[in-house]
Order: structure tokens, then sequence, then C-alpha cells
């Protein structure tokens, strides 16, 4: 009924936290950058927390707007006030709040979980010797 | 069948993602698109089977070709998303330099 808007709702906390954390990065960097031009790059071995972030909002955006999509296929999101037809009588709008507090926080919960494997993967690839490197 | 659908696309992209010569095409944004709704999906899923067992796996042909139908649309909307953020990030210069030669013109 409206599950979708339970990731909507953190797809937007978490990209307020990603860009502020990506304004934080840019700043320590410039810092950074001017303190010790001279020497060379260091080789990083993990991402930057703002891109970790950002790879969440892009799931929980993108599933998030095709869920919205199948909503309006089924009718139950529709363009004019209130947008939720389930809003229109209380049953429906009790039915739609529990619906929301299962089936879209496990929504929510199933792509954080996924999201943190992904994230544990990546630091775990970029962590591991290149195979050339390796082999020679 | 939507999920099925969608899970389809989401490897379909993956493995295109997995085998790109370069990053211009920003093929990841769409795999995370699909991924994103696929695991969504596939907890709605979990909740319908929680609720119809085995029936499930058996739905009505008409639910099911509106299922599929509704999948194929999401593929076509995931798609139409994935252009419009390639076409605004332009990763490539293209429509940059399409504009520029329109505008000398």
């Amino acid at each position: 009924m409206a599950c979708f808007l339970v990731p909507t709702g953190e797809a937007i906390v978490v990209t307020v936290i990603a860009q502020g954390l990506k304004r934080s990065e840019m700043k320590a960097e410039s810092v950074r950058l001017a303190q010790k031009a001279e020497k060379e790059q260091e080789p990083k071995d993990s991402l930057p927390w703002s891109k970790k972030l950002m790879l969440l909002t892009y799931l929980l955006w993108g599933g998030a707007f095709l869920l919205c999509f199948e909503h309006i296929w089924h009718g139950e999101v529709v363009p004019w006030f209130p947008f939720l037809t389930a809003m229109n009588d209380p049953g429906d709008a009790a039915e739609m709040l529990h619906e929301m507090a299962t089936v879209g926080v496990t929504m929510a919960v199933i792509v954080t979980v996924v999201w943190g494997i992904m994230i544990a993967v990546i630091d775990r690839l970029l962590k591991r010797p290149d195979n050339a490197k390796a082999a020679a | 069948m939507t999920l099925l659908i969608t899970v389809f696309a989401a490897i379909i992209c993956t493995v295109k993602w997995y085998n790109r010569k370069d990053d211009t095409m920003r093929l990841g944004t769409l795999c995370i698109i699909y991924w994103g709704a696929s695991l969504m999906w596939l907890a709605d899923a979990i909740f319908e089977y929680a609720e119809l067992h085995e029936e499930y796996f058996a739905p009505a042909a008409a639910d099911m070709l509106n299922d599929a139908f509704l999948g194929f649309s999401v593929v076509a909307l995931g798609l139409i998303l994935w252009l419009i953020i390639l076409l605004i990030k332009d990763p490539k210069g293209t429509v940059k330099a399409a504009l520029r030669r329109r505008a000398e013109k």
C-alpha cells in the first residue's frame, strides 16, 4: 500500500548524512593537500564513507522509485491529495500503517544489510594485494 | 513475475558492468537501481509467501500476465531513469560538446 515510504524516508536521511560527510571529507582533503602537497599520493585501501553512503542512497532511491511506480500501477498512489488511496478510509489507513511497519521496515533492513555486506566485501577487495603484484 | 524480471535485468546489467571497458556509461548506477528494486520486491515476496504458502508459486494466468507487463514496464522505467542520469552527468562530455557546437552555429 505504501511500504516504499519507509525506504524513501531512510533514503532522505542517508542522503543528507552523505552530503554532509562529503563536504567535511572535501574540506579535510583540501587541508591535507595544502599541508603535504609535495608528497606522493598514498594508495587508498578503503572507500570514503561519503561514497559508501552514496551507494546506499542509490540502492534506496532506485528501489523506492520503481516501487512507487508499482504502487501507481496498482492504483494505490494517485497524483492528487492525499496521494495514497488508503488514506480515504480509516480501516485502509490502519492496514497501510501495518504494512509500512512490517513490509516497509523489512525492505529497508534487507537493503541496509545487503549494503553492509557489499561494503565489507569492497573494503576487503581494496585491502587485498593485486594478483599481478602478489604473483611477482 | 515482477521480481523475477527485475532480478534478470539486474544480473544482465551487472555482467555488462563487470565486462565494461571504461566507466563512461555509468552502468553501475543502472545495476544499483535494479538491485535496490529487486531487494525491495524480495521483502514483498517473503511476506506474500508467508501469507499464501504454496499458492504463491501458482498464480492465475491473468495475474502473471499483468505482473510480467508491470515487470517489463519497471525495466523500461529503470532504463529511462538511468538515461536521464547519464545525460545530466554527461561523463563523456557528449551533450556539452553537442550543445557547444549548436551554440557556435
